[in-house]
């Protein structure tokens, strides 16, 4: 562990800190321990961001200090070296909404929170959600969407999964635009996040850390 | 005009005027951005009022005359796209039947429309790098205008002329252009149906809420030509140069506005805001990227007579502080998920403020529970005049019985 690292890049120095793992990498060191480092960091972050001290643009820089740092260090990885998982998430944008910034950053922060995050895109209709819910069997969904028209998306989404016989162990997240407690009832699902963090503490409280 | 349309007319404009002004009208006004909902209430398809200018009249007028709001929005510049989009292969949207289905509302491609290393060209001559570089990129058909040699470099019979206009012989320049005056075509049919629509309100008793239409520069740069994301990293990566970017937008936002309430004859200047919101960026980015030249539009126009009305889309309590310093009684902030308590308490003597019944209740809920959130809004926040009613955003999937309920029961409980 590198303390200084871990508080270069928790600073967003992006300079300094491709600098320095750089450096520590011509130095021979192990680059699973950047890695480990890294996502330190980014526990850091991720809490000044819970906290109200990091803002959004402040987790995007983040993920673009942390993808220079991987491009680094992973062509030097060993194959099949990587950190095990703590469990499955799917997350989606709903049927007839194409936006992606909210679900890019769920994503994103689910991911360096050691968990196994499979997007599968915007405008996502409810038998796809289905057929990948069968596929990749995750403990929770993720349900995306911005517009109003997200409202009834999600609810035939979960009435899908109800008909398919998925819904029972499967919790599903809401988030997005105009989405609220309300919404959630109306959708059915388990929970409504209003930011990343908060999706990242519903996964550590359905999955586990 | 019919002489009870004209009393109606006037005594609309003075209602929401008033309000503005921080004095206390006869009654709140209301007045809503109806969005798409004009169409699902009318059973037609987005895609037809989209692409059919009598249809949207039709609806439009339908649901105006119906709710009877204080103040209406002429839906022609925003809604009656369709066709231009269609000339120019406009790649910034998704529209019913080109990327959404037929009945639902078009929705923004995000795009780094402008990459970083662009941003010299675009402060040394804004209109160059829009016209060769962004058209192209946003317009299909107007691909052909990246051939073109600079304006600024044709200046003269031995500079520029002899040589300068090669391109305009070229065939996909050819083309550009082509598709340019089926473009102005369609402007001209677009502006013909939005003049009859204020005349045909006007001759009803309805004046239009909004003569112009601008943005705060910085939404500008973030939403069409750097993309949300890669605005967020300029912020570190390059800050100096997006402030002078926001700088240069900061007089075309200015002039974009003028020049509409010019034609229009109407003060008041709708201005989404997209990315100045509290989940979007820390004060101390709003401090120094966002307000200052936000600030200087709105005073600009303020100075120029005319009404900023902003719309605070999202969340923006923990900025009210900073957003309050402007001249009092000539803006209008509208929010959408923002504290009206806290804003009222914070803008009280500055702004008057509008919103925000929030669209999970009007989409899902009852028109009881509507009532029962109207009046607590009211109650708290509707006393002493400087407030308007409205949803928090454009009601595109409102139910009609929940949006009736909304407007009956502020005419009624909302008399002072």
């Amino acid at each position: 562990m590198n303390g200084k690292l871990i508080q270069l890049m928790a600073d967003l120095k992006e300079k300094e800190t491709i600098a320095m793992v750089k450096e520590l990498i011509d130095g021979g060191i192990d680059p699973m321990v950047i890695l480990n480092d890294a996502s330190s960091a980014m526990a850091i972050v991720g809490k000044r961001f819970e906290t109200g001290e990091y803002f959004i643009p402040d987790l995007v820089f983040s993920g673009e200090i942390l993808k220079s740092i991987s491009e680094i260090v992973k062509p030097l990885l060993e194959k099949g070296e990587a950190s095990t998982k703590k469990g499955k998430v799917l997350i989606g944008t709903v049927a007839g909404d194409i936006h992606d910034i909210g679900k890019d950053i769920v994503t994103f922060m689910l991911d360096v929170s050691g968990y196994n995050v499979l997007d599968v895109g915007i405008d996502v209709p409810a038998p796809i959600f289905v057929e990948k819910i069968k596929e990749f069997q995750p403990q929770v969904l993720g349900l995306s969407g911005f517009l109003t028209l997200a409202f009834d998306s999600m609810k035939k989404t979960v009435e899908a999964l109800e008909q398919a016989g998925l819904r029972d162990g499967l919790k599903i997240m809401i988030g997005g635009g105009q989405i609220d407690d309300e919404v959630c009832k109306y959708a059915r699902a388990d929970a409504y996040g209003k930011d990343a963090m908060v999706a990242v503490n519903l996964c550590r409280q359905w999955i586990g850390d | 005009m019919a002489k009870t349309s004209e009393k109606l007319y006037r005594d609309r404009e003075k209602r929401v005027m008033d309000a503005i002004a921080l004095r206390v009208p006869d009654r709140i006004p209301i007045e809503v951005l109806f969005g798409f909902f004009p169409a699902k209430y009318s059973g037609m398809t987005i895609e037809e009022v989209m692409y059919d200018p009598e249809k949207l009249l039709q609806a439009q007028m339908k649901t105006l005359l119906e709710f009877q709001p204080d103040m209406e929005q002429n839906p022609f510049g925003i809604r009656f796209l369709g066709p231009i989009l269609g000339v120019l292969d406009f790649k910034q949207l998704k529209w019913a039947g080109h990327g959404v289905p037929v009945d639902l509302t078009y929705q923004f491609v995000e795009g780094e429309y402008m990459k970083a290393d662009e941003y010299d060209h675009f402060l040394l001559d804004p209109s160059d790098f829009m016209m060769r570089r962004y058209w192209p990129r946003i317009c299909g058909s107007l691909k052909g205008l990246e051939k073109l040699t600079p304006i600024h470099s044709i200046i003269t019979y031995y500079m520029g002329i002899p040589f300068g206009f090669a391109p305009f012989s070229f065939p996909d320049v050819i083309e550009a252009l082509e598709a340019l005056k089926k473009a102005g075509q369609e402007s001209m049919r677009i502006a013909t149906y939005s003049r009859a629509f204020t005349e045909k309100a006007k001759e009803a008793g309805f004046p239009m809420q909004f003569g112009a239409f601008t943005q705060a520069p910085f939404d500008t740069l973030g939403d069409f030509f750097r993309g949300t994301k890669e605005i967020m990293l300029d912020m570190y990566r390059r800050p100096d140069t997006l402030i002078k970017a926001c700088e240069k937008l900061l007089p075309f936002m200015f002039e974009i506005a003028v020049n509409a309430t010019k034609v229009s004859g109407n003060p008041r200047v709708f201005i989404p805001i997209h990315k100045g919101l509290d989940t979007f960026m820390s004060i101390e980015q709003f401090r120094k990227f966002y307000w200052p030249t936000l600030r200087e539009l709105m005073v600009a126009l303020i100075n120029e007579g005319l009404n900023p009305c902003p719309l605070w889309e999202g969340d923006c309590t923990t900025r009210l502080e900073i957003i309050k310093d402007i001249p009092a009684g000539k803006a209008c902030y509208a929010f959408e998920a923002t504290d009206m308590v806290k804003a009222k308490e914070v803008l009280r003597d500055t702004v008057c403020i509008r919103g925000n019944i929030p669209l999970s209740l009007l989409a899902i809920k009852t028109p009881d529970e509507v009532r029962t959130y109207c009046k607590n809004l009211i109650d708290s926040v509707g006393k002493n005049g400087g407030y308007i009613m409205d949803a928090s955003t454009g009601l595109d999937d409102a139910k009609p019985e929940n949006v009736r309920a909304m407007f009956d029961f502020t005419r009624e409980y909302g008399v002072y």
